[in-house]
């Protein structure tokens, strides 16, 4: 028993024996329910079983959602590029009233989910929107005059509204914290202000633009929640085609392999992106001076402050503002009501959410949904805390096991939910997990979709923990779980806190995977939305509008919240 | 040359600088010489055309320099963090400035050359400069500084960021340097001994003001006023007050003095303070005049003397000592002082 202990105890004292003891369970965790459902859409896509023969395949049902997906991501993330540098310029340079509120409102579509914002958009510009309906009644039109669902413009606005913030923090950052004495350096050389920015700004510019645009182009490019319900059913992205294959036409091995070359391509903007993110770190003095931000001087700076604090404020409270508004405001007659309706404010359609009035045996009220949503939320809480603590003490221990096991951890990273979603369908279709009794495999891939971010939260708080302290401690008399709960524990307390509020976040907003999952009475908030927004009706409207404005108001408490948390200057990508 | 005149600065409301005025001759180089947070950065920032002053003006050969912008201004600015571009490697960074003033390529080359050869990095034309040690950096950047033939040089803290030997080092290298370009230069420290090492004349600024001017050497035997005294370390400082003029006599905890004084001496009745410098206490008991007894404390062998520190008396409780023999710890002893030795200080902060 004692030679047992003590042969236990030596192998603890070397890093890579700990380092193995973290990993057990998030690797088992990893293998068990991401690698087998990734391998089983490969094997789909190659066995013969299904009467499928890659060599015969026409390559068009491949090809055109590849090119559009291809396209519209090129578009938008232009698009996001030119709305987005002046602004990051505007926040490296410039203090001007309302820039804290700028500064959180841009945070919140980084954590807002998709259908939310989806709805934000029809709210203001489909056909039951504000603008619609206000030019409808002041120029007594019989049908809304702007068509805005179902284009392609709409698919670009949102993923400009989604993206330009991503632009905005990564450049303005890399700018604000370049050494300004470079660019006294350059001037006192004799550049003149132009060929300063030419030489000296931009090149030192340009890994964070890059990276910032790589960013876009892959959150572009996996897009799918925005173009399934503000483009419709013509324009199918790689995402979109997937669901469509699988749920709709049931064609299985067509969505595996368009799964597979969709992991293919985001892996491969992925690594482009890691490669050129690590590129901006030239740090070659300790005594950097960075640049203050001022107020405007000149006329000139500040009408271009104005415009541009003015536009990326429609374009981030406009869609947001009237969701809001919309959701209390009556202006069309519910089906069943008759003579004239009573136009104005109400909270019917807060009232309406406890009820299911279709009496529909798969149509729960939406309430329900709400219910459900929070439930999962707290279930991933569960899983991704346990899994990234562990996770990030095994990568804290200098192993070289954790050089291959890290970038493992961090694949699902680049697995769209939806490959994910098809994936868990196609090999947990039997017990014990089969979504027949309870459906546990949504809080399991949420907890997927949300451990890479985790990680990254925790993992730099854990490291910042000089070791001094931890020898402090022990020299002072703790044992090693004493030190755990005196020092640790303590200090990790602020990103434990914020990665709560990120699994909660990310799980209540989760709408890829989700879709794939969730059984019709048992449906997550996200999904309730999308439900009722495409269902006919003021009231099914008036629902979905409120429910969307629940879950915005939940996601950007906690972004208030993350953002209290969080060290100024730090950010979370 | 270059004439700064009246310059005002403040910061964050509080006054920085409070009217500096002074000139740089040709090929001479000025040392400004100051406490951290004194503003010698500003000032230097003012002078390139980084910074606007809120007061005073910059003359180059008589004519205002504040329509020029700083990059016309043909000034070199060497920054304390070198600010090397890390985009660049060695030799792009030294010919940043030659392709600003449009140089033929051909001309560029050669400068860059010969720029590498003068700061000893001729194999270094390719390096990152990121690759580079600290002090590989420094040159590097004096040589980008020195490349375009700046009509002044000037020089933030340039050793500040290296550690004590290279410092040491490299500023025998900066004075060959300097000297072979005939550029005038200013140069900014907080560092006395580099200050005195580099300085053809120093310029001492605190609370905004230039203080005292002169050579080195004048600061050390005729310091101007108190703060300067103790600035340099110069020796003891004992306050007294003035009872007799000619010859001088002030009395203090340490008995009746008779010193020195550089300036007219304050009327009888005023306060002085009296600097005593350790090495030219003699140990001669014969000598009657200016006789200082205490008790030996303390006796550290430091640079081949013995540093002793006296106490006097309770007002008096440590006067520092360099003698050449050794005394007995608790033991009595009296130290004598020439009346030209003890110099007679102003308490107040006067301007020039």
């Amino acid at each position: 028993m004692n030679t047992l202990r003590k042969t236990l105890f030596r192998w603890l004292k070397q890093p890579t024996w700990r380092a193995a003891l973290f990993w057990l369970l998030p690797a088992a965790f990893l293998v068990y329910f991401f690698y087998q459902p990734l391998l089983a859409l490969f094997n789909l896509v190659i066995s013969p079983t299904w009467g499928f023969d890659l060599s015969a395949l026409d390559l068009t049902p491949v090809w055109r959602p590849l090119s559009f997906t291809v396209g519209q991501a090129l578009l938008s993330t232009l698009l996001t590029l030119i709305i987005g540098l002046p602004g990051a310029w505007l926040f490296a340079h410039f203090t001007f009233p309302g820039k804290r509120t700028l500064k959180i409102l841009t945070t919140l579509p980084f954590i807002l989910p998709t259908v939310v914002v989806a709805a934000g958009f029809n709210s203001l510009l489909g056909p039951r929107g504000w603008v619609n309906l206000g030019l409808m009644a002041l120029f007594d039109l019989p049908t809304p005059p702007v068509r805005f669902l179902n284009t392609f413009g709409a698919i670009l606005v949102a993923h400009v509204f989604y993206n330009t913030t991503i632009m905005i923090r990564v450049v303005s950052n890399a700018w604000s914290q370049m050494n300004i004495r470079l660019r006294h350096a350059a001037q006192v050389l004799g550049a003149s202000p132009w060929r300063t920015f030419r030489e000296v700004t931009l090149p030192l510019l340009r890994p964070s633009i890059l990276a910032g645009t790589l960013l876009v182009f892959l959150f572009n490019f996996t897009s799918f929640g925005v173009v399934l319900m503000l483009g419709g059913p013509q324009f199918a992205t790689l995402e979109v085609e997937i669901y469509t294959q699988a749920l709709h036409l049931l064609n299985l091995p067509l969505a595996s392999m368009l799964s597979i070359l969709q992991l293919a391509c985001t892996l491969l903007i992925t690594l482009g992106h890691n490669r050129v993110s690590g590129l901006g770190e030239m740090v070659i003095s300790p005594a950097t001076r960075t640049m203050a931000a001022r107020p405007a001087r000149t006329t000139l700076e500040r009408a271009v402050i104005i415009l541009l604090v003015a536009s990326l404020f429609i374009l981030l409270v406009a869609p947001l503002a009237s969701l809001a508004l919309r959701s209390f405001v009556k202006l069309e007659p519910t089906r069943g009501e008759r003579g004239e309706v009573e136009r104005g404010l109400t909270l019917q359609f807060y009232r309406e959410l406890g009820v299911n009035r279709r009496g529909d045996l798969f149509f729960v009220p939406p309430i329900a949904a709400a219910r459900n949503s929070f439930m999962f939320a707290l279930i991933t809480i569960l899983i991704t805390l346990s899994l990234g603590i562990l996770v990030a003490y095994a990568l804290l221990q200098n192993s070289a096991i954790n050089k291959i096991l890290d970038p493992l951890m961090m694949l699902p990273l680049g697995a769209s939910a939806i490959t994910l979603g098809l994936g868990f369908i196609i090999v947990f279709n039997r017990p014990p997990f089969s979504t027949l009794r309870f459906p546990i495999l949504i809080p399991i891939a949420h907890a997927l979709v949300a451990l890479p971010f985790i990680v990254r939260t925790l993992s730099p708080a854990l490291r910042n923990i000089p070791s001094s302290l931890r020898n402090a401690a022990r020299v002072l008399g703790a044992s090693p779980f004493k030190v755990w709960r005196e020092v640790d524990l303590p200090l990790l307390a602020p990103s434990l806190l914020v990665s709560t509020i990120f699994a909660f976040t990310i799980s209540l907003g989760e709408f890829g995977a989700s879709t794939f999952l969730v059984r019709p009475d048992y449906p997550t908030m996200p999904v309730a939305i999308f439900r009722y927004i495409s269902q006919p009706g003021a009231l099914n409207y008036g629902q979905a509008l409120a429910m969307s404005t629940l879950l915005m108001l939940v996601c950007a408490l906690g972004i208030f919240l993350i953002e209290r948390l969080q060290k100024p200057g730090k950010d979370t990508f | 040359m270059l004439t700064v005149k009246a310059i005002e600065k403040s910061y964050e409301g509080e006054p920085l600088l409070n009217g500096v005025s002074f000139d740089v001759h040709p090929s001479e180089t000025i040392c400004l010489l100051g406490p951290s947070g004194s503003g010698k950065s500003t000032l230097l920032r003012i002078i390139a055309g980084l910074e606007e002053s809120e007061g005073g003006e910059v003359l180059w050969n008589g004519r205002s320099l504040a329509d020029t912008p700083a990059h016309q201004r043909r000034f070199g600015l060497m920054f304390q963090d070198y600010a090397l571009f890390p985009h660049r490697n060695v030799s792009e960074n030294i010919a940043f400035g030659l392709r600003m003033q449009k140089l033929p390529p051909q001309e560029i080359q050669t400068r860059v050359d010969s720029a590498l050869e003068t700061i000893n990095m001729a194999g270094f034309a390719h390096r990152k400069v990121t690759e580079l040690s600290g002090g590989e950096q420094q040159r590097v950047a004096l040589a980008r500084a020195l490349a375009p033939n700046p009509r002044l040089l000037m020089l933030d803290e340039p050793l500040g960021a290296l550690d004590r030997t290279l410092r040491e080092q490299l500023s025998q290298e900066l004075r060959r340097i300097l000297h072979q370009s005939k550029v005038p230069a200013i140069y900014v420290t907080h560092d006395q001994e580099e200050a005195f090492a580099i300085a053809d004349r120093l310029l001492l600024l605190h609370h905004g003001v230039i203080l005292q001017s002169g050579p080195p050497h004048d600061f050390y035997h005729h310091p101007r006023n108190v703060w300067v005294a103790k600035f340099f370390g110069l020796g003891n400082l004992v306050k007294g007050t003035i009872v007799a003029h000619s010859p001088l006599q002030v009395k203090t905890h340490l008995g009746l003095i008779h010193p020195s004084c550089d300036q007219d001496p304050q009327p009888i009745g005023a306060e002085a303070t009296l600097l005593f410098r350790p090495t030219q206490a003699s140990q001669s008991p014969q000598e009657m005049k200016n006789r200082i007894t205490g008790r030996v404390f303390d006796q550290v062998f430091q640079n081949g003397r013995y540093h002793i520190t006296l106490q006097i008396n309770e007002q008096v409780p440590d006067f520092h000592v360099l003698l050449t023999h050794p005394v007995e710890i608790g033991a009595d002893l009296a130290v004598a002082y020439q009346p030209a030795d003890v110099l007679c200080l102003q308490n107040d902060f006067g301007e020039i």
